[in-house]
């Protein structure tokens, strides 16, 4: 069974502001799903063979790169707050 | 002239077209005008595009130039997780407010080469989260066959506009049941592919291991058509691959259905529904198909084992939405503060859910005995189905859903009731093969008649069997 300080640890995790007058039906709902996934605890599954797939570079070649700064501009244009070509964020630290 | 949408697909639009019996801005034009008349109602669309009849325009340069391909001209509705350049995408969540996609999708490109006409941005539930559209950001989507009834989902916006006449076809995504559970719904043909068959490029990512793209359309051979036109190996897409061709199943000596009957017993399934079934199973068998029954041992808790792991990917593939790249951004006394408002103001509370839950189940001291072991219980799961299948049978048969299409509003406070709903379609995620829904007939409720879908699902790369056995059925109903 899950507290509400365990839903306010994975919110944490998450970084995910949850209001406070919907924790309490968020840690009713998550109990009945952990409950019903939970199920699969029952069972003890044989350890499933390590089959190796096969293995192949899914990267491409370190070569040929597009212009640089050929799709800046688009991508800036979708940023929510921008100075000079860089993206804006509150201060870390 | 008047065009007579109800009997249009899409191999006989495209004759028609041919033969100059109208323009693709004839019919572009037919459907905005279904569109203007039912969308208020129906709220397929979430948008419908300024420039349809360019691109109709465009379409018709080609008839002229006799440069088709089958899906020129074709009128798409095209789910709002799919980008296409320059357009708004957001997933029907306020989180993406006001993001342009900024490159185009390669199922988009694939099917803008082919001179396709793009309609609008369909309804879906928020991050494709949802069997209902009740989880979008912008309103539920409406059943055509029953206004006071959802259209499934999460690709409700692309079934019911395919259903209620208001395009020709449309893509979806299916991730547990999101294209073939609202397909059943209402009432016509929904198809997911086999796992890489179709590129994600361009699709936001909700479960990765589980995501595809796929068709929704009024008949299996139309599905096939859209199949074949956006299939292929993307270097975009590092899990795509090229499906070998694989012979068509037609002539095997005789075509094998195999019914998991086990899987059927429960009591959450309609008595209805099962009726259907059977009358389908019985038709099939008189058409020269046998019917034989399958043991799928672990097939009980696919489910479960989804429920852990889709919100497991949904956790990690949604915190990219922070605030800072795209979409919207709330004021934070810090940058953590920021992450934190815009994605609780921003994501929606079956968003906020699922995020809860994938983050347990990956967090320190619960992965092993969740994670860990729901994914131990999919590999026995995709080798019970790889077995039956090496045993002669071509294609599983089940009820797509166990009900037909509930009211609003009847699920939507009840998320594991609504989880439910994807009993029978989240099988073919877990194992990776393709699953293909087919109109089976109606069950009646309040005077008004509710669709029904009998699911056939195939090996790996074995699509061809699911339209030989689709096409079959479609014939002898």
């Amino acid at each position: 069974m899950l507290e509400i300080k365990d839903i306010e640890k994975l919110a944490e995790l998450a970084r995910l502001e949850i209001p406070d007058g919907e924790k309490e039906t968020l840690l009713e709902e998550a109990d009945s799903i952990l409950g019903f996934v939970g199920e699969i605890q029952k069972l003890t599954p044989p350890e499933p063979a390590k089959e190796t797939r096969i293995i192949r570079n899914v990267f491409r070649e370190d070569k040929e790169p597009h212009l640089s700064g050929e799709y800046t501009e688009a991508l800036l244009a979708e940023v929510p707050e921008t100075e000079d070509g860089y993206i804006r964020v509150k201060k870390i630290l | 002239m008047a065009i007579n949408l109800n009997a249009l697909t899409i191999a006989t639009a495209h004759d028609c077209l041919k033969h100059g019996d109208f323009s693709v801005t004839e019919l572009a034009e037919s459907y905005l005008k279904e569109i203007e008349e039912k969308n208020k109602d129906i709220h397929a669309y979430l948008e419908v595009f300024g420039d349809v009849l360019e691109q109709a325009k465009e379409a018709d340069k080609l008839f002229e130039a006799g440069k088709t391909t089958a899906l020129t001209g074709t009128p798409f509705a095209i789910k709002d997780n799919i980008l296409i350049k320059g357009r708004r995408a957001g997933a029907a969540s306020k989180i993406l407010e006001g993001y342009h996609a900024t490159y185009d999708a390669t199922v988009i490109k694939k099917l803008k080469a082919q001179g396709a006409v793009f309609l609008g941005r369909a309804n879906m539930d928020e991050f494709a989260m949802g069997s209902s559209t009740e989880n979008s950001a912008y309103g539920v989507t409406k059943n055509p066959h029953d206004e006071t009834r959802v259209a499934g989902g999460s690709s409700g916006g692309s079934a019911a506009a395919v259903a209620a006449g208001m395009a020709l076809a449309a893509l979806g995504s299916d991730t547990g049941g999101s294209i073939r559970q609202p397909a059943s719904f209402c009432g016509i043909v929904g198809m997911k592919p086999t796992y890489g068959a179709v590129s994600r490029s361009g699709l936001i990512a909700m479960g990765s291991s589980l995501d595809q793209i796929g068709p929704l359309a009024k008949t299996v051979e139309d599905a096939e058509i859209i199949f074949n036109a956006i299939r292929g190996r993307d270097p975009l897409d590092s899990t795509s691959i090229e499906l070998e061709t694989k012979r068509s199943t037609l002539n095997a000596k005789r075509f094998v259905v195999g019914v998991p009957r086990h899987f059927l017993a429960g009591d959450g399934i309609d008595k209805e529904v099962l009726a259907n079934f059977d009358e389908s199973l019985k038709k099939l068998e008189k058409a020269g198909v046998e019917i034989r029954e399958v043991k799928l041992p672990n097939i009980q808790y696919a489910l479960a084992c989804y429920y852990i792991i889709m919100p497991a990917e949904v956790s990690s593939n949604l915190a990219r939405f922070d605030g800072v790249k795209y979409g919207l951004r709330a004021e934070g006394a810090d940058l953590l503060d920021v992450y934190k408002q815009t994605r609780g103001q921003g994501f929606g509370r079956e968003a906020r859910r699922r995020i809860i839950i994938g983050t347990y189940v990956l967090s320190a001291g619960y992965y092993d005995s969740y994670y860990g072991r729901a994914v131990a219980l999919r590999g026995l799961i995709e080798k019970d189905f790889k077995e039956v299948f090496a045993s002669g049978v071509h294609a599983i048969a089940t009820p797509t859903t166990p009900s037909p299409a509930f009211k609003i509003g009847e699920k939507s406070n009840a998320p594991l009731s609504m989880y439910l709903a994807d009993i029978f379609t989240v099988t073919a995620n877990i194992a990776g093969i393709p699953a293909l829904s087919v109109p089976s007939g109606f069950s009646e409720a309040g005077g008004k008649k509710l669709p029904l879908g009998i699911q056939f699902t195939a090996t790996a790369g074995q699509e061809q069997a699911l339209f030989d056995i689709g096409k079959k059925f479609e014939t002898i109903k």
